[in-house]
């Protein structure tokens, strides 16, 4: 850990003279107040420098806790037991909080029953599944991250010598269907030849598993690699020291793999800025949000230094297709990996169709496993 | 007798309270290494963890289960069994806790709650009573049966919760189903923490009772003391065994009822989060003695708590709470030392010459 993560935050900053001259007097508790700041809270399930999951949320929380008149507080490695509800009252009553980022799935019943008990708290959970009847003042959201991986996808494509990628994943749920299909979508729409083995490992977390099976990819051929599981840093690693290409997942991981690394599906979590905002300003809030690159609520990593400007240059172009709207993933004629057709000739699924994201549960030609 | 028995208690507190003393001093070097005012961090951790109502109920409610799964090693420990499966069979509970509830679908909330209790506790003492039985028919070391134990009993419940008993509806957290909702248990009046906190207590005390007021506490003293004279003093030793270890785990598997019950609703991975091992951390702190629980795991409890508020407001990592807890760990172990060695509590030292 570097010793100085976080800047230790404004209120410590300011309220360095206070603690001075009043030691131990009860000042502290009363110091985030005191400067009359919003304070927002950020709850992680695990370590916040995870290269993945919770990293992510701690780069939003870097970015909101940059805006104007906010402070933001954090708790890592905060497991979805009774602990939560006990750890939001502990940021709302001791240090004011007035908006709650919970940042796990598993936080979901605890962020419904605390948001009834502290009605002027705002509470954002990142699953999407608020629904009518659930408090108004929590709000679901969460990014199309196989719009990031459609480019991670084209950048493989094009850097991949054998035709072939690999892709791993953790559990073999809708969001990870979606992300291996943008993947091998964008690959194929480079490379129409070009196929991708799928693993998936079961777990959110096995770092083992998760060389086992980046090594087991790279002897069967397979050159660009990517991991969808809650920390891919083993895999990134694992594979930079095989000499293979790499994509990242969750936040910027272009550091673990200075060689191979070429660009990295990233989730824009700040965003959830705007509801801070809303909240604030008293203005009206979604309590639901998905969105992709048109409402910028995924991101992609830098590029490595592997990968030539003319890649760059399509990558780009697909991605501004995404924001413009022009560019669907989901796009006839389209068939799954058995042979039956899921999209008629001309048929296009909207990239906000999420029903049908929802109902995903097939892999695209192309994918072996 | 009871003027010895006063000055072993006194003893006991005496040395109990110089071991946090030197703890306390001995983190406040470590934070003023890490260039932190000691007394910030101290009047941190007063607030986290005892200085308001909520700060109060965090600590409870972290020292709830910690109660149940500390017996789990304590009971049996005066036996003279090393027992660490604490956490296999709070998961247990829960399972056991799990496929009942969803039996009693439309059961009265008494009943309910009863028999999903009694169906946690009975597995959670089956579980560990099957380790005392192949230490006492089989010579199976007891600590290394318990510690694989607990990874047989997460594995089943990985097993159930991804098959079985897998509810699908639940896309993104794998969990079994849930028990109906009319069967869970609520908070406690006055103070927002789960019931599992007074059946935590009241098991204690009741366990005190029985180990230190009984002849079977007595007789599993001197079973722990030592084995052979138990032997020769024609004690059912292998039945003593029996009882203490289902006891012990009983208790661990109502832990992981109330984790259900009050907490979860369901069976998922949120069991497996170091209850049980943290519960032999107290029960060592605690001398194996079931009334010194309820405090330990109260003290254990703050210390979790105030470690949330030591992350926010100094941006310590999350490892400092564990640092603090080590700390204490050693030196009430190290303290053990002490026990007999300071005249004052010597009944030797107030005898007029």
């Amino acid at each position: 850990m570097k010793p100085k993560m976080l800047s230790r935050r404004g209120f410590m900053r300011q309220g360095a003279n206070l603690v001075a001259a009043s030691a131990v007097a009860s000042s502290l508790p009363g110091m985030v107040a005191a400067m009359g700041n919003v304070t927002v809270g950020f709850i992680y399930v695990g370590p916040r420098q995870d290269f993945g999951w919770n990293q992510a949320h701690w780069d939003a929380a870097q970015k909101i806790a940059a805006m104007d008149g906010i402070s933001v507080v954090e708790q890592e490695n905060v497991p979805e037991t009774a602990e939560v509800e006990k750890v939001i009252q502990s940021m709302i009553e001791l240090d004011g909080a007035k908006v709650i980022f919970g940042t796990s799935f598993g936080y979901w019943d605890s962020l419904k029953a605390m948001a009834v008990k502290y009605p002027d708290v705002l509470f954002t959970h990142i699953g999407a599944i608020w629904k009518e009847g659930d408090p108004t003042n929590v709000i679901g959201y969460r990014g199309y991250t196989e719009e990031a991986h459609y480019l991670c996808g084209i950048a493989a494509g094009r850097m991949s010598k054998t035709g072939k990628i690999g892709f791993i994943g953790s559990k073999p749920l809708y969001f990870i269907y979606n992300n291996a299909n943008g993947f091998v979508l964008g690959a194929r729409s480079v490379n129409p030849e070009l196929t991708c083995n799928v693993v998936i490992t079961g777990d959110w977390n096995n770092p083992v598993k998760e060389a086992e099976t980046t090594n087991a990819l790279i002897d069967q051929g397979c050159d660009v690699i990517i991991a969808n599981v809650d920390s891919p840093k083993v895999s990134i690693e694992t594979a930079e020291a095989r000499g293979v290409y790499t994509c990242g997942y969750h936040s910027d991981l272009s550091s673990l793999a200075p060689n191979g690394f070429l660009t990295g599906a990233e989730w824009n979590w700040a965003s959830g800025a705007e509801f801070v905002q809303a909240f604030l300003n008293d203005d009206p809030y979604p309590n639901l949000k998905r969105g992709g690159f048109r409402e910028d609520m995924v991101a992609l990593s830098p590029f490595g230094d592997a990968v030539p400007q003319e890649v760059r240059d399509e990558v780009m172009a697909a991605k501004q297709g995404f924001i413009d709207d022009t560019l669907q993933l989901y796009t006839g004629p389209l068939f799954d990996n058995q042979g039956n057709q899921i999209l008629a000739e001309g048929e296009v699924k909207a990239n906000s169709d999420t029903p049908f994201k929802l109902g995903i549960d097939w892999w695209v030609e192309g994918t072996i496993g | 007798m009871t003027g010895t028995g006063f000055m072993n208690t006194m003893e006991a507190v005496a040395i109990n309270a110089a071991a946090f003393v030197i703890t306390m001093v001995l983190f406040g070097l470590y934070v003023t290494w890490l260039g932190h005012n000691p007394l910030d961090v101290y009047y941190v951790l007063w607030l986290g963890s005892f200085a308001r109502q909520i700060s109060i109920e965090s600590t409870l409610t972290n020292a709830a289960p910690l109660m149940l799964t500390a017996l789990c090693t304590a009971i049996p420990a005066r036996a003279g069994l090393l027992v660490i499966g604490g956490e296999g069979a709070l998961v247990v509970g829960g399972v056991a806790t799990v496929l009942v509830g969803v039996l009693l679908s439309g059961a009265p909330f008494l009943v309910g709650v009863t028999l999903m209790s009694l169906a946690g506790a009975i597995a959670g003492g089956l579980w560990i009573a099957f380790a005392g039985a192949l230490r006492q028919y089989r010579g199976v070391n007891e600590t290394i049966s318990t510690l694989l134990l607990n990874y047989i009993a997460i594995a089943v419940m990985y097993h159930l919760i991804t098959g079985p008993i897998r509810d699908w509806e639940r896309v993104l957290k794998t969990s079994s189903w849930s028990i109906p909702e009319e069967l869970r248990v609520g908070a406690l009046p006055l103070v927002d923490v789960h019931w599992g906190l007074a059946v935590g207590i009241v098991t204690c005390l009741i366990l005190y009772v029985v180990m230190r007021k009984t002849t079977f506490g007595f007789g599993v003293d001197v079973l722990g003391g030592n084995q052979r004279a138990a032997q020769m003093a024609g004690l059912p030793i292998n039945k003593m065994v029996l009882i203490c270890c289902f006891m012990g785990g009983a208790a661990a598997g109502l832990a992981g009822a109330f984790e259900v019950t009050a907490v979860h609703g369901f069976a998922s991975e949120s069991l497996v989060v170091g209850f049980g091992y943290a519960g032999i951390l107290v029960a060592f702190l605690s001398r194996q003695n079931p009334a010194a629980i309820i405090l330990m795991a109260i003290i254990l409890g703050g210390v979790a708590a105030s470690g949330g508020l030591l992350q926010r407001r100094f941006d310590l990592p999350d490892a400092t709470t564990q640092v603090l807890q080590g700390l204490l760990f050693m030196v009430v172990l190290a303290s053990n030392a002490a026990y007999g060695r300071l005249n004052i509590f010597q009944p030797a030292a107030w005898r007029t010459a």
